[in-house]
C-alpha cells in the first residue's frame, strides 16, 4: 500500500482552527448557564460533536486523507451517534 | 490448477513444516492454522468447565431447597457458569477458532492480514482469562453478580467483581484485534477471481461480525472500566444518590451485549449455509439475500439492545421503538431460514453428522428465535422477563443455534486439518443423545418460565419440583451425548480413517488442498473461476 501524501498546514490554519475550539469550549461553558431544560445535553454534545470534528478533519488531517478511510469514519461515528441517541431518546422522555 | 495433479509429497502438511515441536512451535507461531487451532482447544477447554458448572446448577436445582450447595455458592456458579461461556467460550469460538482456520483458505489467501496480530489477540484472550481465573479465587471470591454484572449490586458486592471484569476488558480487546484483521484480511487478500458475490457465505457471516466486534465492543470495555471506577472511585455514575442512573449502565452494557448475540450467532448461520449445500448437492438458495441478510442483522442488531430493560425503568416511547426494532431483526433471520430450507428441496441430502447438526440448528434456532420474539414484545415481556422463560429462549438460540453450529464445523472441517475423520455412527447416536438431552432440558426450563419460576433464584416452590427434575435428567442425557461427542471425534482426529483433499464434495477453496493443508496453504495462489456452491465444479478453484 502508497502512503498518502504527506500534507503540510499553514501555521496561520492551525492556530484559526485553535481560535475556534477556544471560542466553541466557551460556548460549552456558556450553554450550561441557559436554561434549556434536556436541550442542554443536546447543545453540549452538538457543540462537542463539531470540536472533535475539527480536532480530527484538521489537526489528525482526515479532511486530506483517501475516500475509504473517510468513509470508514464516518459510518463509525454515525454507529456511535446512534448508539448515543438512542439511549437519550430513553432519558428525554422518561 | 488442481493441486491433486501433484504426488502428495510435494506438500509439508502446516503439523511439521518448520521442524520444531513442542509448545513453542504453537504459542509462538503466527500461521493462521495454528493460532486457530490453539483458539480452538483453548475455547473447548473452557466450554468444558462451564458445562462442568452448568450440571453442577441442574444438579442443585433437581429439588426444591438445598440440593448439594448454598445459595452464595449457587450465585457463584451461575455467574461463572454464564461469564465462561459468554466471554470464554463463544464470543472468540468462531472468529477466533474456526475463522482463523477456515477463513483464509476460502478467500484463497496464504495467511491474514496481520499475522503477528493475530496471535497477539490469542494472547490477549489467555491473558484475560487467566485474570478471570485468578479472580475466582482471590479477594472476595468469585464474583456473584450474573454474567451482566448489574448496578447497583456489582458496585456493592463484596465478591472480586473488579478483577473479573478487568479480565473481560482483557478479552474484549482480543476480539476487537481479530475483528480488524478479519476485516482487513477479507477487504485486501482475497485471490484473483474471488469476487465479492463469490465470496463462501461463512466469510461473509464472518465479515458482518467483524464489524460488530469493532463497533461495539470498545462500549463494553468502557462500561467495564466504569464499573470498576464505580468501586474503587465512588464517582456515582450509576448511584441515583449522585445523581447518576442505573438503568445507563444497562444501556451501556446492552449496546455492546445484545449485538455480541449475533457475535455468536451470524458466523454460526455462516457455516448452516456451508454445510446445508454440500449436504444437499445442490447451490445454495438465494445467495445474494443469505449474504446481505448477515449484514442487515448485523447492523439492525445493533439497535435493539433496549429489549433487555423492558422492564427496568425505560421510558415508554423507548419502548415502543426497541420492540419495533426487535422485530425487525426477524425479517433478516427469517430470509436465512426460508432460504436454508429451499436449498434442501429436492436436494440429494444426505444425513451425515454435520448435516444433522444443521438440521437441528434450524430448528432449533427457529424455536429461539420465535420464542425471543415473545420477548420482544413489550406486552408480554413484562410476563416472563426474569424467569426461566428467558433461561430456556437464551439457550435454544446460543446452545441450540451456535453451539450445535459450532458441532457441526467441528465435525466438517477438523478433518481437513488433522487429516483424519470420525466414526460415523458413534457421532449419530451422539447427536442423537444430544439432539434429545437439549430438548428436555430447556423445553422444560420455558415451561417452568410461563409458569412464573424466576431466574437465578436458589430455591423454588414445591409446584415447579416434577419439571426441574425433567430438566435436570435432560441436561445428563445432553452430557452423555457430548462426552460421546468429544471422544468420537478426537479418537477421529488421532486415529480414524485418513481422508482426501475433499471428504464431502465441497466447492470451495478448503476443499482444493490437501488435508492436512501444507504451511501457506496454496503451493501458487489460486485463481477462482466458480462460486462457492457450483458443484459440477467442486475440487479445482
Amino acid at each position: 500500500m502508497t502512503e498518502a501524501p504527506h500534507h503540510i498546514i499553514s501555521y496561520t490554519k492551525l492556530t484559526a482552527v485553535w481560535g475556534l475550539l477556544l471560542l466553541l469550549t466557551g460556548a460549552t461553558i456558556l450553554v450550561t448557564r441557559l436554561d434549556l431544560g434536556p436541550y442542554k445535553i443536546l447543545g453540549a454534545l452538538t457543540i462537542a460533536c463539531v470540536k472533535s470534528g475539527l480536532v480530527i478533519a484538521v489537526f489528525m488531517h482526515m479532511k486530506y486523507e483517501e475516500r475509504l478511510l473517510r468513509i470508514l469514519l464516518f459510518v463509525t461515528l454515525v454507529t456511535l451517534a446512534i448508539f448515543i441517541g438512542f439511549t437519550f431518546f430513553d432519558v428525554l422522555y422518561r | 490448477m488442481n493441486p491433486s495433479d501433484h504426488p502428495p509429497a510435494v506438500f509439508t502438511s502446516f503439523w511439521n513444516d518448520t521442524g520444531k515441536t513442542g509448545i513453542t512451535s504453537w504459542i509462538f507461531s503466527t500461521d493462521h492454522k495454528r493460532i486457530g487451532l490453539l483458539y480452538f482447544w483453548s475455547v473447548l477447554g473452557f466450554f468444558l468447565t462451564a458445562v462442568l458448572l452448568g450440571l453442577l446448577l441442574r444438579i442443585e436445582l433437581m429439588a426444591p431447597g438445598r440440593t448439594i450447595m448454598g445459595p452464595e455458592t449457587y450465585n457463584a456458579l451461575f455467574t461463572v457458569h454464564g461469564a465462561i461461556m459468554v466471554f470464554l467460550f463463544i464470543i472468540p469460538g468462531f472468529p477466533g477458532a474456526f475463522g482463523n482456520l477456515v477463513m483464509p483458505i476460502q478467500i484463497g489467501a496464504r495467511d491474514v492480514s496481520f499475522p503477528r496480530l493475530n496471535l497477539f489477540s490469542w494472547w490477549l484472550y489467555m491473558m484475560g482469562a487467566a485474570v478471570i481465573i485468578i479472580s475466582l479465587f482471590t479477594g472476595g471470591g468469585p464474583p456473584d453478580t450474573g454474567w451482566t454484572f448489574y448496578v447497583p449490586f456489582s458496585a456493592r458486592t463484596g465478591t472480586n467483581v473488579s478483577l473479573a471484569v478487568f479480565g473481560v476488558f482483557i478479552v474484549g480487546f482480543s476480539s476487537i484485534v481479530t475483528g480488524v484483521n478479519f476485516v482487513t484480511t477479507i477487504h485486501r487478500l482475497r485471490a484473483p477471481g474471488m469476487s465479492w458475490d463469490r465470496l463462501p457465505l461463512f466469510v461473509w457471516s464472518l465479515y458482518a461480525t467483524a464489524w460488530v466486534q469493532i463497533l461495539a465492543t470498545p462500549i463494553l470495555g468502557i462500561t467495564l472500566v466504569l464499573i470498576i471506577a464505580e468501586r474503587v472511585l465512588g464517582v456515582g455514575l450509576f448511584d441515583p444518590m449522585k445523581g447518576g442512573d442505573p438503568v445507563m449502565y444497562q444501556h451501556l452494557f446492552w449496546i455492546y451485549s445484545h449485538p455480541a448475540v449475533y457475535i455468536m450467532i451470524l458466523p454460526a448461520m455462516g457455516v448452516i449455509s456451508e454445510i446445508i449445500p454440500v449436504f444437499s448437492r445442490k447451490p445454495v438458495f438465494g445467495y445474494k439475500m443469505i449474504a446481505f441478510s448477515s449484514i442487515a442483522i448485523a447492523a439492525a442488531g445493533s439497535l435493539v439492545w433496549g429489549h433487555h430493560m423492558f422492564t427496568s425503568g425505560m421510558s415508554d416511547r423507548a419502548i415502543l421503538v426497541f420492540s419495533f426494532l426487535t422485530f425487525v431483526v426477524a425479517i433478516p433471520s427469517a430470509i436465512k431460514v426460508f432460504n436454508w430450507v429451499s436449498t434442501l428441496y429436492r436436494g440429494s441430502i444426505s444425513l451425515e453428522a454435520p448435516m444433522l447438526y444443521a438440521l437441528s440448528f434450524i430448528l432449533l434456532f427457529s424455536i429461539g428465535g420465535l420464542t425471543g420474539l415473545i420477548l420482544g414484545a413489550a406486552a408480554t415481556d413484562i410476563h416472563v422477563h426474569d424467569t426461566h422463560f428467558v433461561v430456556g429462549h437464551f439457550h435454544y438460540v446460543i446452545f441450540g443455534g451456535s453451539g450445535f453450529a459450532l458441532f457441526g464445523a467441528m465435525h466438517y472441517w477438523l478433518p481437513k486439518f488433522y487429516g483424519r475423520r470420525y466414526a460415523e455412527k458413534p457421532a449419530l447416536i451422539a447427536w442423537g443423545l444430544m439432539f434429545v438431552g437439549f430438548n428436555i432440558t430447556y423445553f422444560s426450563m420455558m415451561v417452568l418460565g410461563m409458569k412464573g419460576m424466576p431466574r437465578r433464584y436458589y430455591d423454588y416452590l414445591p409446584e415447579f419440583a416434577p419439571l426441574n427434575l425433567v430438566s435436570t435428567v435432560g441436561s445428563w442425557i445432553l452430557a452423555v451425548g457430548l462426552v460421546l461427542m468429544l471422544v468420537n471425534l478426537i479418537r477421529g482426529l488421532r486415529k480414524g480413517e485418513p481422508v482426501g483433499n475433499n471428504p464431502w464434495g465441497g466447492a470451495t477453496l478448503e476443499w482444493t488442498i490437501p488435508s492436512p493443508p501444507p504451511t501457506e496453504n496454496f503451493p501458487e495462489e489460486p485463481v477462482v473461476t466458480h462460486g462457492p456452491y457450483d458443484f459440477s465444479k467442486a475440487g479445482t478453484p
